[in-house]
């Protein structure tokens, strides 16, 4: 399954770097009258050539206009068309949660689809994840672009950059996965909920809706932000095994793809491996783990005397098993997706400690373009410190890395574990008003807090749901957490790339530090390794592993 | 900044046109070839109709009974219990849907109830149980049912659906499809 994923993504990582670098690609005859229609329509001269400044600029400007019109829809959604199960507005702090949660790819959803949403805002939604995926690849792209080996301030067109995302990598994939899911069982309707009587005679109603769709962006997209309430664990968002593995590989083939897509547009294979083999590292080293602790099934319930053998099984569906439900919580916790087939709260206390590990690493594959911009910055500061070592003058493809770039990565660097440890700092110092938030008492409750403040700064999305996290207190500061934690970390290595390559070529010789080697990449894992650690273990032993030894 | 606003808000609006409009209606006009014109599977049976995925709740004992619900199988809706594994409170719900079910299936030891008949699902709409899960009913079946338990356990058997391609996932029984059946025998 994972071997299929990786094997498809090299050839797809060719694609989007021949894409972005605007060769031939089979596709054209589709979609460069479609893209030119576009461009026409909105007056960009895609041809006009930005430096890193004037992309961000771009960027953000087309960032604030969806926000603007996301608060619009949701607070509006009652009396706008396409609400046929008469779903009431969004509050003003719910409304700014989810329309920032949408726009920076993190879809932290503090409302069920069910009943939060009308399908006018469900497809909002889904146009934001498509454009907020699109904006990560494209910064992304800039990255590639500025790390060429040439001198230069012209660094593509954000505008085209950005469509070409949308359309020729993420419109006709999704077309794709969404027919093959509405094939498996999964609705695409505009009907409004079904009202039918069970075997034994209760009434229920049973929500439908666009939701093939939804899904196969919300995936491919790593936004992770689900039609149902229960985002991938409902049996009408994945119905079966193979829709669970079409959307394990939905959501892993484009963050692995830009991995090799970096080593092609580059013509530098050989460092895509080994970015690729660091981040394979990291992810078995959590997903390994997760899943013996997961199997081996909760020993406190084992103790009354029931078959455990199956694992744990609270949160989770018969049909998905333990095992693979394990592996699902650490995809979607390294790739930044979001998304779940079982719910992370009911996980053991290690598993729950792998999971936010997954997140504070946030390095692991990564989200849509967020990944790699992440990625980048270990290796900015791995360059450092093994050029210090060797007392060489540090250098990134024939590019010197000065005190200005490094300046750039420590903030990059320190802001997410800030974040996190700031935002769970004063939820724990407001009891008052967060405790009753919570779901579960002790060493647990922590964890839930700490959970949400950690998958807000990693832009992940998913939750330990046992919070109640609809209220102003929650919506206000992880708003806050998602724009600096999504903002800053594409400036900063978009600017880093941009400051880069404007100098002057260095050609590489026998004193320059390979960057493409494996003991290069032991270092860059070493990098990551200790920043997650010094920064999180005090937090981490506060919850996770306290709990786990309190259940001894 | 002017530069980009005029820009920005015109490729918003083409490209709400493209993914708002454009791309759902190719899914769903795909859709309309799926099963059941796209609207997720279903089962007639009586001149009801039941969706085949979503679970039920089944409490009756001449049924298999489904897992525990954090929404009593209202689909309106759809929600996980949320709570830890070192919950108190939670711990011992759990022990009273234990001790519940093995009132409820005399002669049943509690090391034969599999974990996932006393555990909610993480949807509260699974519509699954495991072959195992079924089997620890099979007799209080047959005795409320007065038919041999071997009928019974053939009719778990059949409708036990195994691994993906043999090898992907774990073995599971939809409860809806099995009741069904169960309610044809006679």
């Amino acid at each position: 399954m994972f071997a299929i994923t990786v094997v498809l993504a090299i050839p797809f990582g060719s694609y989007i770097a021949k894409v972005y670098a605007g060769d031939k690609t089979l596709l054209d005859p589709v979609f460069n009258p479609l893209d030119k229609l576009l461009y026409k329509v909105s007056g960009i001269d895609e041809k006009r050539e930005m430096n890193w400044k004037q992309h961000m600029f771009a960027l953000l400007t087309i960032n604030v206009v969806w926000f603007l019109l996301g608060i619009f829809v949701l607070m509006n959604q009652s009396w706008l068309p396409l609400n046929p199960d008469a779903n009431p507005d969004q509050t003003a702090d719910l409304a700014f949660n989810t329309s920032i949660s949408f726009i920076v790819n993190c879809n932290l959803q503090h409302y069920s689809g069910e009943s939060g949403v009308s399908y006018l805002s469900q497809l909002f939604l889904m146009f934001l994840q498509f454009v907020s995926a699109g904006t990560g690849m494209a910064a992304a792209a800039i990255v590639f672009i500025a790390l060429k080996n040439r001198t230069t301030e012209k660094l593509g067109n954000f505008w085209a950059l950005l469509v070409k995302s949308c359309t020729r990598i993420l419109l006709p994939l999704s077309i794709l996965v969404g027919s093959i899911l509405a094939f498996n069982g999964i609705p695409m309707t505009f009907e409004g909920k079904d009202t039918i009587v069970n075997m034994q005679g209760d009434t229920v109603q049973v929500s439908t809706g666009p939701v093939a769709g939804f899904v196969a962006i919300k995936h491919l997209g790593t936004n992770g932000g689900g039609f149902y309430g229960t985002n991938s664990a409902h049996p009408l968002e994945n119905p079966n095994y193979f829709t669970n593995m079409l959307e394990m590989f939905s959501q892993m083939i484009i963050p692995l793809a830009m991995i090799f897509s970096f080593g092609y547009f580059l013509k530098r294979k050989k460092f895509g491996w080994m970015v690729f083999g660091v981040m394979t590292a990291g992810f078995l080293l959590l997903v390994v783990p997760t899943m013996v602790w997961e199997i081996n099934g909760n020993p406190a319930l084992g103790k009354m005397g029931v078959d455990i053998s199956s694992g744990v099984m609270e949160g989770k569906e018969v049909r998905f098993g333990s095992a693979t439900s394990a592996f699902w919580s650490i995809a979607t916790t390294v790739i930044s997706t979001g998304s779940v087939n079982s719910m992370h709260d009911s996980t053991m206390p290690l598993s729950g400690m792998t999971q936010l590990l997954a997140m504070m690493t946030n390095a692991f594959y990564g989200g849509c373009g967020a990944g790699i911009l992440n990625f980048f910055i270990f290796i900015i500061l791995a360059v450092f410190i093994s050029g210090l070592m060797v007392g060489r003058t540090p250098e990134l493809f024939g590019k010197k890395i000065e005190a200005r770039e490094m300046k750039i990565a420590m903030i990059v660097a320190l802001l997410h574990p800030l974040m996190i440890l700031a935002g769970t700092a004063l939820a724990a110092a407001f009891p008052g008003i967060t405790s009753a938030n919570l779901n579960n008492p002790g060493f647990h409750g922590f964890s839930e807090m700490l959970y949400e403040y950690t998958s807000s700064a990693a832009n992940n999305g998913s939750g330990f749901e046992g919070l109640g996290d609809n209220n102003p207190w929650w919506n206000i500061t992880t708003g806050i957490v998602l724009i600096l934690s999504r903002y800053l970390p594409i400036i900063g290595p978009v600017a880093i790339a941009g400051l880069l390559a404007k100098k002057k070529f260095v050609p590489e010789s026998a004193g320059t530090l390979p960057t493409d080697s494996a003991t290069f990449g032991v270092m860059v894992l070493a990098v990551i390794v200790i920043i997650a650690a010094l920064s999180f273990f005090p937090a981490l032993t506060l919850g996770p592993i306290a709990e786990y030894f309190s259940m001894k | 900044m002017k530069t980009n606003i005029l820009p920005a808000i015109r490729l918003t609006v083409a490209t709400l046109v493209l993914f708002c409009v454009v791309y759902p209606a190719i899914v769903w006009a795909i859709a309309q070839l799926a099963p059941n014109n796209g609207k997720g599977e279903v089962v007639v049976s009586g001149g009801k109709k039941y969706y085949a995925n979503v679970g039920q709740q089944f409490t009756d004992d001449k049924y298999f009974n489904s897992r525990p619900s954090a929404v009593d199988y209202n689909a309106a809706g759809s929600a996980g219990s949320n709570k830890g594994p070192s919950n108190p409170e939670y711990l011992q719900t759990v022990q009273t849907r234990l001790d519940t079910l093995l009132v409820h299936n005399p002669g049943v030891n509690k090391e034969d109830v599999p974990v996932e008949l006393v555990t909610a699902s993480g949807s509260g709409l699974d519509p699954d149980i495991s072959p195992a899960g079924a089997r620890v009913q099979a007799a209080r079946i047959a005795k409320v049912r007065g038919v041999s338990e071997n009928t019974v356990a053939d009719l778990i058997e059949k409708h036990t659906q195994g691994p993906l391609l043999g090898i992907f996932g774990p073995s599971h029984v939809n409860v809806l499809k099995l009741n069904l059946a169960l309610d044809q025998i006679k």
